[in-house]
């Protein structure tokens, strides 16, 4: 796990961490039944409070991403398949709705969007 | 959450101070900053909690007993630091040991003198020939050194240069790890709060500002800035201290999301620091609303 956490930015602490540890369960760096380390343990390695850690992962439980079992600590969930791939349906979704927004304040058409599109994907093939 | 530490409309009366309703709670394992400017009464509560002095009503429990019924009890479980170190200046740190130590039923001498070499203190040397960094070395090897639950620091961070600083935040993180201490600390440092204090306990003159998860007090407020034509609408009631220069103003609110609503595009909101959050509470045009 890898968790980086900026004082300069706008997001509070406890969401920064879920979004990092959200986005590692998406892109599999952490997989299925994968133990985190305990709140405690995340807090003092970062030099947090415990009440933020706490809360990051109360709401990435919340969320079906991890699972918190008393005395054992907490779990990468174990994702359905379908679930994972919808939610990183989303983040492209989200990608793409930024670009189509900035195209249509530059006036781009979409004719001339796909065509950008065509060609991005040709060569990230 | 059970507490380590509950504090019910505690007073106490000087000449010319009072401490007036002052309740708090802190639940085991947890860190709480006490903040507020000098003469707030910081010092005063912590004495208090130590018995050091005669409270005038209200009452304190610590390990969910009351601190002067259980004194001698509790106190052996508490590691304490003082702004003024409770050491003999012409014994060696050795032989302030030797007299402090024997109070204690459980001192831990291998944990001592592993602080004693991590913290680089000569122990053979005389107290009163240490720096003031050093001095609060050696009573923070001192209060962690006998397996104490409820760590009560005053000011322990003043006088330490950022480095030796930075390594007393980790060693409280350490300290907390077995959900089973706490630690309350006052300082006027609130940059060391900003990160690992669970809890912050605001007090000013002698009563609690508010005493809240840090989090959520520093989601809660903000600071404004705007146009000074801003402070003639009714919605201006909700600034606390209130800072006008030449062009602007800069205000404190409790409630950002309100003062969104009421200001939208027309002012800067941006996150507080604990800092602001002080200054603004006691500089001398503001604390009242305007």
């Amino acid at each position: 796990m890898r968790i980086i956490i900026s004082n300069s930015s706008e997001d509070p602490i406890y969401e920064q961490i879920i979004k990092q540890i959200k986005n590692q369960i998406i892109n599999g760096e952490l997989t299925e039944q994968e133990s985190l380390p305990s709140i405690r343990k995340l807090a003092g390695e970062l030099g947090i409070s415990v009440i933020t850690t706490k809360r990051a992962y109360e709401e990435l439980e919340r969320e079906g991403f991890i699972d918190t079992v008393g005395g054992k600590g907490s779990f990468v969930a174990s994702q359905n398949k379908e679930f994972l791939r919808e939610k990183k349906m989303k983040v492209v979704e989200e990608k793409l709705t930024e670009a189509v927004s900035e195209a249509r304040m530059l006036d781009i058409g979409v004719k001339d969007l796909k065509e950008m599109l065509n060609i991005l994907y040709g060569e990230e093939e | 959450m059970e507490n380590i530490l509950e504090i019910n409309s505690l007073r106490k009366e000087y000449d010319n101070f009072t401490l007036n309703d002052v309740s708090f709670k802190l639940p085991y394992g947890y860190i709480m900053g006490l903040i507020g400017p000098n003469g707030a009464g910081k010092t005063t509560i912590i004495k208090l909690i130590m018995n050091l002095i005669r409270k005038k009503s209200g009452d304190i429990k610590v390990f969910g007993t009351d601190n002067i019924e259980n004194e001698i009890d509790i106190k052996s479980r508490i590691g304490f630091v003082y702004d003024i170190p409770p050491f003999y200046d012409h014994l060696t740190l050795n032989q302030n040991k030797a007299i402090t130590a024997q109070f204690y039923r459980e001192w831990d001498q291998d944990l001592f003198l592993r602080y004693v070499n991590d913290f680089d203190l000569d122990i053979k040397a005389k107290f009163k020939t240490l720096s003031r960094g050093m001095k609060m070395k050696f009573q923070l090897a001192m209060a962690l050194s006998h397996n104490a639950e409820l760590i009560l620091l005053d000011e322990p961070t003043s006088g330490l240069d950022p480095v030796f600083r930075r390594e007393l935040l980790d060693l409280f993180s350490g300290i907390i790890q077995d959900e089973k201490k706490s630690i309350l600390f006052s300082t006027h440092i609130t940059s060391d709060l900003e990160r690992i204090a669970d809890f912050v306990t605001f007090i000013k003159e002698g009563q609690i500002v508010f005493t809240d998860e840090k989090d959520s007090v520093l989601e809660s407020w903000g600071v404004v800035k705007g146009g000074k034509e801003l402070l003639e609408k009714e919605e201006a009631s909700m600034f606390k201290g209130i800072k006008k220069h030449e062009y602007g103003f800069e205000a404190l609110v409790s409630d950002v999301s309100q003062a969104r609503k009421s200001f939208s595009t027309s002012v800067t909101i941006e996150k507080p620091t604990l800092e602001d959050i002080m200054f603004f509470m006691t500089s001398k045009n503001g604390g009242e609303d305007a």
